[in-house]
């Protein structure tokens, strides 16, 4: 167990190609950390600078108080989950919990106890004696994590883990990682491109992008004050609305907008925020035409044209209510559901 | 694997577009394959008059002879040590390759080379290279004390085949190690990184595991090779000699048969070494490709 700290790591690869630009981060001692952002945003490149798979090109990286820049993986005391798994196919399932174990000089009997409870604790048992060729994707999922957390190591790393397993699964063993980490209270720190992935399994999550951090909060911070219009666009699903500040002024609507921060030119809007029915609180009004109306069963998506405007804009509703596309959709929104943000520097202007 | 059925209009277009390659392997193998079985079984007169039918005396005569077991001796040991140094060296170059990031399309050319030269020519290159008189070898060794004259020392003529026969192989070996090398993935190497595994521990414990596949497979190629294909090199470097040598089984058949115009035996020689390959063959698949397939 360890705490990992990051202090202006930068990767920078030859011809200039700045992956990661200085990442600040301290990852506290059992905590669970999720890095997110789109593909190429250098979170696994990030990931794997940890791992010591990637060469640190500027920065200090800290696993407990040791730096551990300039050691090799193995001495780095951590283990890593792969995307593709990266078992070896040709040995068992024991013999894949065990190799690491066997580098490291533990004692037959050391390795048999450890290989059976890691076995037991992640419901492989049966399959020790299997290649892993004879194993389903979960299967296989597991066997990976097995191997990680039989070396008992100071943290866990994970590499996109679940996207090669089918939706169900996915739900399935993310609240069997969820939990695992909960129990062995192991320092994780898990890279995903899923936000839904993020937002339910980290303590914290980082959001980066363009190999800088845009935002680090619990998830529920996150969703709630977005530190600027990327995070906004990024987390939640389907994504922020963002309307323009002056379209809504335009409306001549109300004079809620009037205590916006100053700088604010756009106004982000989460689709679950815009209210088919008039709320209690002072409110916008704001006229749309439906478009296209998506049943996902629990819940709707209302994908609205503003009125006067190109504007596209997706309204989440629970049920179904009874609209039809083509018709004029009037929704209400209140003072809480603005997220000012300034589109010059992409930035919350505060609220 | 399911395999795909067509179906044809004409029922004899079928046939017809079979039979460039079953009249090749009619007339190259089946044919003369048939006659060497079949005059294994005769005995012809000096002047090819009269041919008689003696049934297994040919080969009851070449297993009595000392002059073929001596063969068949040797040409385990050659096949051997050519297999051996050839796929060794082969992987090490392919290992080497493998971890080139730049100019790896460049040394994979070079080291294919090789392969484009007949097995004459390779031959003739060796024993040029090795020439007690004229050679550039020789001259080296001698500084360390080594006097190299493959014409009088049967063990360095035995030396300069292998070495002349395995150089010709390697060419082929690499590629197929490289590809083999190439299609272990990346992240295995990663996970066993962090597995606590150095460089040394990764090649032995997954790489080699991996490439087994392909080594079975070179081995069956190289052996086959050996046997059959090293004729060119061995007549062009010492043709058999000093003595008998680097007299193999198929430099043996080619000997006893067009130089000695003994054809019976040539032919039950010629018969077993086909024998041979296809048993050691059988061995292979039967049991080394079990232990390879994971």
């Amino acid at each position: 167990m360890a705490s990992i700290t990051l202090e202006g790591l930068r990767k920078t690869y030859t011809g200039d190609v700045h992956a990661v630009k200085g990442i600040d981060l301290a990852i506290e001692d059992g905590e669970f950390v999720v890095l997110v952002g789109p593909s190429g945003c250098g979170k696994s490149t990030l990931l794997r600078m940890v791992a010591g798979l990637e060469t640190i090109t500027d920065g200090t990286l800290k696993i407990g108080d040791r730096v551990v820049n300039n050691l090799e993986p193995a001495e780095r005391d951590i283990a890593m989950v792969f995307q593709n798994y990266a078992l070896y196919p040709h040995m068992t399932v024991y013999n894949n919990l065990a190799y690491g174990l066997k580098n490291r000089g533990f004692k037959k009997l050391e390795i048999e106890e450890r290989v059976r409870k890691a076995a037991k604790m992640l419901e492989i048992e049966e399959y020790l004696d299997r290649k892993p060729r004879k194993l389903s994707g979960g299967q296989r999922q597991r066997v990976a994590m097995g191997r990680a957390l039989v070396r008992e190591p100071a943290a866990f790393l994970f590499d996109e883990p679940l996207s090669n397993l089918d939706a169900k699964l996915r739900v399935q063993m993310r609240v069997e990682i969820k939990q695992l980490q909960r129990r062995l209270k192991t320092t994780s720190l898990y890279v995903t491109h899923d936000q839904l992935e993020a937002m339910t399994l980290g303590d914290r999550l980082v959001v980066l992008s363009a190999g800088k951090i845009e935002q680090v909060g619990t998830p529920m911070e996150i969703y709630a004050r977005p530190a600027s219009m990327f995070v906004a666009g990024f987390i939640g699903s389907p994504a922020m609305n963002m309307v323009p500040l002056e379209y809504l002024q335009t409306r001549g609507t109300h004079d809620l907008l009037n205590d916006l921060p100053a700088d604010t030119d756009t106004v982000g809007i989460r689709p679950d925020d815009m209210r088919l029915s008039p709320p209690d609180a002072p409110h916008l009004i704001v006229d749309s035409t439906l478009e296209l109306f998506e049943a996902a069963g629990a819940e709707s998506h209302l994908y609205v044209r503003l009125a006067d405007s190109d504007q596209p804009t997706v309204i989440r509703v629970s049920g179904q209510p009874p609209v039809k596309e083509g018709e004029t959709l009037r929704f209400y929104v209140t003072r809480e559901a603005l997220h000012p943000f300034n589109s010059a520097i992409g930035l919350r202007t505060g609220d | 694997m399911q395999t795909k059925r067509s179906t044809y209009q004409n029922r004899w277009l079928p046939f017809l577009l079979l039979a460039p390659q079953l009249a090749i392997t009619l007339v190259f193998f089946i044919w003369p394959a048939s006659q060497a079985v079949k005059s294994s079984f005769e005995r012809t007169d000096a002047f090819g008059f009269k041919t008689t039918f003696v049934g297994l005396e040919n080969y009851a005569r070449i297993l009595a002879d000392p002059s073929y077991l001596n063969a068949l001796g040797r040409t385990a040991i050659f096949s051997v040590s050519v297999t051996v140094l050839s796929m060794s060296l082969a992987l090490l170059l392919a290992v080497c390759v493998n971890r080139v990031l730049r100019s790896a399309k460049f040394y994979t050319t070079l080291l294919v080379w090789p392969y484009a030269v007949a097995p004459v020519v390779a031959g003739v290159l060796w024993w040029f290279l090795f020439n007690p008189t004229i050679g550039l070898l020789p001259h080296l060794l001698d500084w360390f004390g080594i006097s190299w004259n493959h014409r009088v020392s049967g063990t360095q003529a035995m030396i300069l085949i292998t070495i002349a026969a395995a150089w010709k192989q390697i060419s082929y070996n690499f590629l197929f190690f490289l590809a083999g090398l190439q299609s272990v993935p990346q992240s295995l190497m990663e996970a066993a990184a962090i597995d606590g595994a150095g460089p040394f521990k990764r090649f032995w414990t997954i790489v080699l595991p991996l490439l087994s596949p392909t080594t079975f497979f070179l081995l069956i190629i190289n052996i086959n090779y050996v046997m059959f294909d090293t004729f060119g090199v061995i007549d062009a470097t010492t043709a058999g000699g000093p003595g008998q040598a680097t007299m193999t089984l198929v430099y043996k058949v080619y000997t006893d048969g067009v130089a000695g115009l003994n054809i019976g035996s040539s032919s039950a020689q010629s018969v077993m070494l086909m024998g041979i390959v296809i048993i050691l063959t059988f061995i292979q698949f039967r049991y080394v490709e079990r232990r390879v397939n994971y």
